[in-house]
């Protein structure tokens, strides 16, 4: 079985591409279907959450690509990984018309990056410093 | 991607399917740094056995060794493979087909009850 990097799922809906980019781009929308409560400013650039109450959990997004009404993308925090963890997957949602309904696809990508130097430097240091600081305390502690 | 992730990852795999080999990654992600005798003292494995173990851990590089007090190894958490495995998993347990067809609902339901929707085109509403 090879990494998965990759996630795309493709579905037809039977409604035009207009009614699919309102549930998709509006917190009106992603409460509804996605999360129980969603906010978004819909900009590149700009910030959005989805709120599940159930599990207690807030999913924190960066607006990516706007294109109304065929594009619309936004990196997450990758789920099962620390919350303070910089990496992110891509989410991407592409709607093209079919007949009087849509083809929406969605990919979401980024799964297989690596920690990467600067990662395993930020970590390494932090281990490195917290032993450091560890001494020093024990040192002031000692002096005092 | 990188060639070596899946190789990676299925060391971490392999790693934690053995019980006695968690309990040793478990005790030092607690407590922190320890020698083979330390953790032996703590857990209902022998010390050659914890050995062997933590061999293996270090050669999936989940372990690091370095020296400790009166010249004993000490063996050290390393958490860098583990983010590429669970990496691995986050990718399957990533699931698109359930809110996907909540999508579909949401979409069919709204079309049939305009008037809780504000996406609707009022075009649409059915006279009641």
């Amino acid at each position: 079985m090879a990494f998965p990097d990759r996630i795309e799922r493709t579905v037809e809906l039977a409604h035009p591409p207009a009614k699919v980019w309102a549930a998709l781009t509006t917190a009106e929308g992603l409460g509804a279907w996605f999360g129980n409560e969603a906010a978004i400013d819909l900009r590149p650039g700009g910030s959005a959450r989805m709120r599940w109450s159930e599990e207690g959990y807030t999913a924190h997004m960066q607006v990516e690509r706007v294109e109304e009404p065929a594009v619309f993308g936004f990196t997450w925090h990758i789920f099962g990984l620390p919350e303070d963890d910089p990496r992110r997957t891509y989410v991407e949602f592409t709607l093209e018309p079919a007949g009087a309904g849509t083809r929406l696809t969605v990919t979401e990508s980024g799964f297989a990056q690596l920690p990467d130097d600067l990662y395993r430097k930020a970590y390494d240091g932090n281990t490195d410093g917290w032993a450091k600081e560890l001494g020093e305390l024990a040192a002031y502690l000692d002096a005092a | 991607m990188p060639p070596d992730a899946e190789a990676i990852a299925e060391q971490v795999f392999t790693a934690l399917a053995d019980p006695s080999r968690r309990d040793i990654l478990a005790a030092l992600a607690s407590g922190g740094p320890a020698t083979a005798t330390d953790l032996a003292a703590r857990l209902p494995i022998t010390r050659q056995a914890i050995a062997k173990h933590l061999a293996l851990l270090a050669e999936a590089g989940l372990v690091t060794a370095e020296p400790g007090e009166r010249r004993r190894v000490r063996y050290r958490l390393r958490s860098a493979p583990m983010q590429v495995a669970q990496q691995f998993l986050a990718a399957l347990a990533r699931d698109w087909d359930g809110p996907l067809s909540a999508l579909q609902d949401h979409l069919d339901r709204s079309a049939r009850e305009p008037g809780q929707a504000q996406s609707v085109n009022p075009d649409e509403r059915r006279t009641p």
